[in-house]
């Protein structure tokens, strides 16, 4: 390759918005259920229903557009986005075009290069759309409206990203940021958060921009990153062949690590979009958005300065707890119950990393209650078990989210703290083992590791290394 | 007639509308848009540069719902109608190519 | 007087007070349906059981003095665009012409809630796209008054079943004029009124922003009535307003003295037929002669009404109507090949020629390139209406003028020509572009014998005003 090219990315991120209810009609926005279980004539599209706006929704894209520094059209409008597709009922999507909910932000991302801001073109509100599932018994796809309605809210960057890196930064910076907000839990694989990549190339050193192209169906953030440079490579073999690469939307298939373009000649991509007539406009005033950040919760930046001032916790344990909302609120709500947070914090960044490592799993899908890990803790600290049982029962409560104190009874682990039992084990074992006595009597202190290490065994382990020990040396005198 | 509507157009709007017109359809639609879009114009002898777009009537606006699930399954009677159905949803011909 | 000759306030106190029980009245409607519709069909569907069984739940609830309202036990009828549950709705049209909705319109609702039994759902053209009720996919409608000759439309159906008794009033829609022409057509009255008073909740959209649902009945007091019954503030329809005072029938007072009455001269020149004009005036003066203020002015603009209505309401009917698609309800075509030729088809053949003609038009004025030369055009055009209204309420409380330029033609003559038709909607679109009220009340008839109706017009909430003019003038006896 003789020249040099620059990749330019900019970002659509759909993100569904966690209210109660979808943003136009009072039907969940619970996930599963059978087909059609949540829905109603307004989220079908039957004919005479109307919709009317969930007010969560505003507030939600109000909080995220705030927190990515937007300014906020204060006043803003529904427009009908006109197409025709079996998933989305009336044949028309209620979106924001002309006038959307924030505008002009920016967000801030690390990488190795260093510090960087990423600008926020526009944020705007807008329905989800059904699902199909493609039958291949009968050749037919089924449409399940369960998920049409679902609020939206679509963050689109600036081209301001250079390569897949920044991009994934950038991801896990607004997926952060919602999280905190808790405007979405964001789970790309469950399609909570959705990117769809534009991207273009240019000879280095030119300031035009080059043709770009839209990728779709991107579920990972290594799929991101694979589709990224599939895509790139892809277009610079073009310009390379004298080609010229056209503007299209491609569907990126990741065990093939290839795209498709998505064309069709019946789709004419001409939205004729309008003022939805059965909406009225959002009008924002000052004193509400002064209300929103008001209520603005903690941040990452915030939240990790406090661990380290409230819970003198080290500042590189402080932003791993942090990183993931909910691993700070498990952390923030077993320390409120147990008033141990080293002991909660070396738990989670131990153990609990550990579990989720080997299991594949990112830390929003920890389930076990705060109250079990405190009672765990307890246990440890009034020495009803040691260690080396607890972290037994902690799997226990990692996988199966059981009571430990129950848990511990029925399998018979709590530790010995009968003296007189202890004594009497004590005693067998120095019987049985004249010589690792004498050996001891004679200076090796060695000697004394083995005889403790055959009391434990003797004790099925449900004794305290440190109590046995003591025990012991009192009796060899 | 000053707007010439084209079979190209009357095609694509046809693909926008999702409609199959025939041949005669065609004919018609293009005379009759023709016309309409004529008359039409008549609007551009109006000045309206100081006139802001009026979408709606009245200034009403923020009107909200609060975030409360009011609906409960009614799966029956949304499908009552559909033109075909298998295990609780709509059928429809296979959407990916 | 036999039953069928009532209003439906006497009906309505005849039940209240025994003489006639709802089971008698809504048998009676139906003896009447069975003899005029094979003539004048202005019904789709005729709900003959489910007519006499919610007849004598009202009238159950009558003896227990549940129901005490002015409609209980009345027979009504309700236009095909709105939705009724468990009763075929079908705007008309083949493509949903199997279509069962799954809930009952909020005009419909608070009209049953005030005691009236629904008999049928009357005829109209397709979607409301139409001046005639020809272009409905299930046959003509005939005026009462004279069988060869259209009810006008949209509202068609519900105008001929009250100029026939086949109901006592009925429920239309009025979106460029539907209520107030096949009002004036037939002989009766109506109301279409402020944009936002009726919920649009149910009812099947052709223009969403000038739709709206209004009574049609006999006389004033009947349209009074029926429209306090059907307006309320709905949350489910965001551009429902909540309103203070819905005392319609407080304003059915016999006295206009004072009243400032204007009469805009572009609603009398070149077009107008000169009986029409005739009856018109003769009405104006009949009112000054009652002591109001009468007088003539410049409304300016009444010519880029048409344009501008049919540039939004097309554009907002190419949206409204994509829902019907074949997928969820309605006609699927029969034999296709994939997903795009399943809509194409199950569309062609669902929709009639009016209805395509307004889908392809609508679909253009707002595709790329368009938009702002169309589209936003027809708003601001819209915005400068509203404004000349503004300005000339500021001088008048009524604005009074024709309802059509003509008197109702002959069955087959208007859809010749769609242009000429929908110029025949220029003294009635500009009402729904500006959202205010306006009514039509018989003022006459032509030398044929065809019923005109006089246009009563009135500012934004002031449905009172128009209601006691249009009182005073039928107190005259003028009308007739």
């Amino acid at each position: 390759m003789s020249r040099q090219y620059e990749t330019v990315i900019g970002l659509e991120v759909h993100v569904e918005l966690a209210t109660k209810t979808k943003i136009f009609c009072g039907c969940s926005t619970e996930f599963g259920g059978a087909p059609n279980t949540h829905t109603c004539p307004v989220c079908t599209g039957m004919p005479g229903s109307l919709p009317v706006l969930n007010r969560q929704v505003v507030e939600y894209a109000l909080a995220v557009g705030l927190a990515a520094n937007c300014q906020i059209n204060q006043y803003c409008k529904f427009d009908r986005k006109n197409y025709f597709y079996p998933d989305n009922p009336q044949n028309y999507q209620i979106s924001q075009l002309y006038l959307p909910i924030c505008h002009d932000g920016w967000v801030e991302i690390d990488t190795a290069a260093g510090r960087k801001k990423v600008g926020i073109h526009e944020i705007h509100m807008e329905e989800d759309a059904g699902k199909l599932i493609h039958d291949e018994w009968e050749d037919c796809s089924l449409v399940d409206y369960n998920r049409s309605g679902v609020p939206l809210i679509e963050i689109v960057s600036e081209p301001d990203m250079r390569n897949a890196e920044e991009v994934i930064a950038y991801l896990e910076k607004l997926r952060l940021m919602i999280q905190y907000l808790g405007a979405s839990d964001c789970k790309l694989q469950e399609g909570s958060m959705r990117a769809d990549v534009n991207l273009s190339v240019r000879e280095a050193g030119t300031a035009q921009m080059g043709t770009r192209t839209e990728m779709k169906n991107l579920n990972s953030f290594k799929a991101i990153a694979r589709a990224i440079e599939g895509e790139r490579k892809r277009q610079i073999e073009l310009l390379e062949d004298g080609k010229k690469v056209v503007q299209e939307t491609r569907r990126w298939d990741d065990n093939k690590e290839n795209s498709y373009a998505m064309r069709s000649k019946e789709d004419a991509q001409d939205y004729r979009y309008f003022p939805d007539p059965d909406l009225t406009p959002v009008v924002i005033s000052d004193e509400w958005i002064q209300e929103i950040r008001d209520r603005q919760p903690e941040m990452y930046t915030e939240k990790v300065a406090r661990y380290q001032e409230e819970f003198q916790i080290p500042e590189y344990d402080a932003r791993l707890l942090a990183s993931s909302k909910h691993m700070a609120d498990v952390f923030e709500e077993t320390t409120a119950l147990c008033k141990k947070p080293k002991e909660v914090s070396n738990w989670l960044m131990v153990e609990a990393m550990r579990l989720l490592k080997d299991r594949g799993q990112d830390p929003e899908d920890m389930a076990f209650s705060p109250g079990n890990l405190a009672k765990l803790i307890r246990l440890v600290e009034s020495a009803a078990i040691n260690r080396t049982v607890a972290k037994t029962v902690f799997e226990e409560i990692f996988v199966n989210d059981i009571d430990p104190e129950t848990y511990v009874e029925e399998k018979g682990l709590r530790m010995v703290s009968d003296q007189g039992a202890l004594k009497k084990v004590i005693q067998e074992i120095l019987a049985a083992n004249p010589q690792s006595v004498a050996d001891y009597r004679g200076g090796k202190e060695k000697a004394m590791g083995f005889l403790v290490g055959q009391t434990m065994r003797a004790m099925k382990g449900k004794a305290d290394p440190a109590a046995v020990n003591k025990l012991m040396r009192e009796l060899l005198g | 007639m000053a707007n010439i509507i084209t079979d190209e157009t009357i095609d694509y709007v046809g693909i926008l509308a999702k409609l199959e017109l025939s041949r005669e359809e065609k004919e018609a639609a293009k005379k009759d848009m023709g016309r309409m879009l004529d008359y039409i114009d008549k609007l551009n002898e109006l000045d309206t540069a100081q006139a802001e777009p009026m979408s709606h009537i009245f200034s009403m606006n923020n009107v909200f719902r609060e975030d409360v699930v009011t609906n409960g399954d009614d799966r029956d009677r949304i499908l009552q109608n559909a033109p075909e159905q298998k295990e609780g949803a709509f059928k429809v011909p296979r959407t990916v190519e | 007087m036999s039953i069928l000759n009532m209003t439906a306030l006497e009906l309505g106190r005849k039940i209240k007070s025994g003489d006639i029980t709802a089971p008698e009245a809504a048998r009676a409607v139906l003896e009447q349906i069975k003899t005029q519709e094979p003539v004048i069909h202005a019904y789709v569907t005729v709900d003959q059981e489910g007519a006499l069984e919610r007849a004598a739940g009202v009238q159950e609830k009558i003896r227990r003095g549940e129901l005490t309202g002015p409609l209980a036990g009345v027979p009504v009828a309700v236009k095909d665009n709105l939705c009724t549950k468990g009763l075929l709705t079908t705007c008309s049209s083949n493509i949903l012409y199997n279509f069962v909705p799954a809930y009952t319109a909020q005009a419909v609702l608070n009209l049953e809630d005030a005691g009236a039994v629904v008999v049928g759902k009357t005829n109209m053209d397709e979607f409301a796209m139409g001046s005639t009720t020809e272009t409905s996919a299930f046959g003509v409608t005939r005026n009462p008054r004279n069988p060869d000759h259209v009810p006008g439309g949209s509202s068609g159906g519900s105008c001929a079943a009250v100029a026939a008794e086949e109901c006592f009033c009925a429920l239309g829609s009025d979106t460029g004029g539907s209520i107030r022409q096949p009002g004036s057509y037939c002989g009766v009255t109506g109301i279409k009124p402020t944009y936002g008073t009726v919920s649009r909740y149910g009812l099947i959209a052709y223009g969403s922003s000038l739709d709206q649902v209004g009574p049609i009945a006999k006389d004033v007091s009947d349209c009074a009535a029926l429209l306090e019954a059907i307006a309320s503030y709905d949350r489910k329809d965001s551009t429902s307003i909540p309103r203070k005072d819905l005392d319609f029938t407080g304003a059915l007072v016999d006295d206009v003295r004072g009243m400032k009455i204007g009469i805009p001269r572009d609603y009398l020149g070149e077009g107008l037929d000169d009986e029409v004009r005739a009856a018109v005036l003769k009405a104006a003066q009949v009112l000054k002669d009652r002591g109001a203020v009468v007088e003539e002015f410049d409304l300016s603009l009444a010519e880029y009404a048409i344009p501008a209505y049919y540039v939004i309401a097309s554009a907002e009917a190419s949206s409204n109507l994509s829902r019907f698609d074949g997928v969820k309800y309605g006609l699927r075509a029969e034999e296709y090949e994939g997903l795009h030729q399943m809509y194409k088809k199950s569309r062609s053949q669902g929709f009639g020629p009016e209805v395509k003609r307004r889908i392809m038009l609508g679909s253009f004025v707002l595709s790329s390139g368009y938009y702002d030369a169309y589209y936003l055009k027809a708003l601001r055009t819209k915005a400068l209406i509203k404004k000349a209204f503004d300005k000339a309420f500021a001088d008048y409380d009524v604005i009074l003028g024709p309802v059509a330029p003509t008197t109702a033609p002959k069955l087959g003559e208007s859809l010749q020509d769609p242009l000429k038709m929908y110029l025949g909607d220029i003294y009635t679109v500009s009402v729904n572009l500006a959202g205010i009220p306006a009514m039509t009340v018989p003022c006459g008839q032509d030398s044929k014998g065809l019923p005109i109706g006089l246009q009563l017009m009135g500012d934004c909430f002031q449905e009172k005003k128009i209601i006691r003019a249009a009182y005073t003038f039928e107190q005259t006896g003028e009308g007739r």
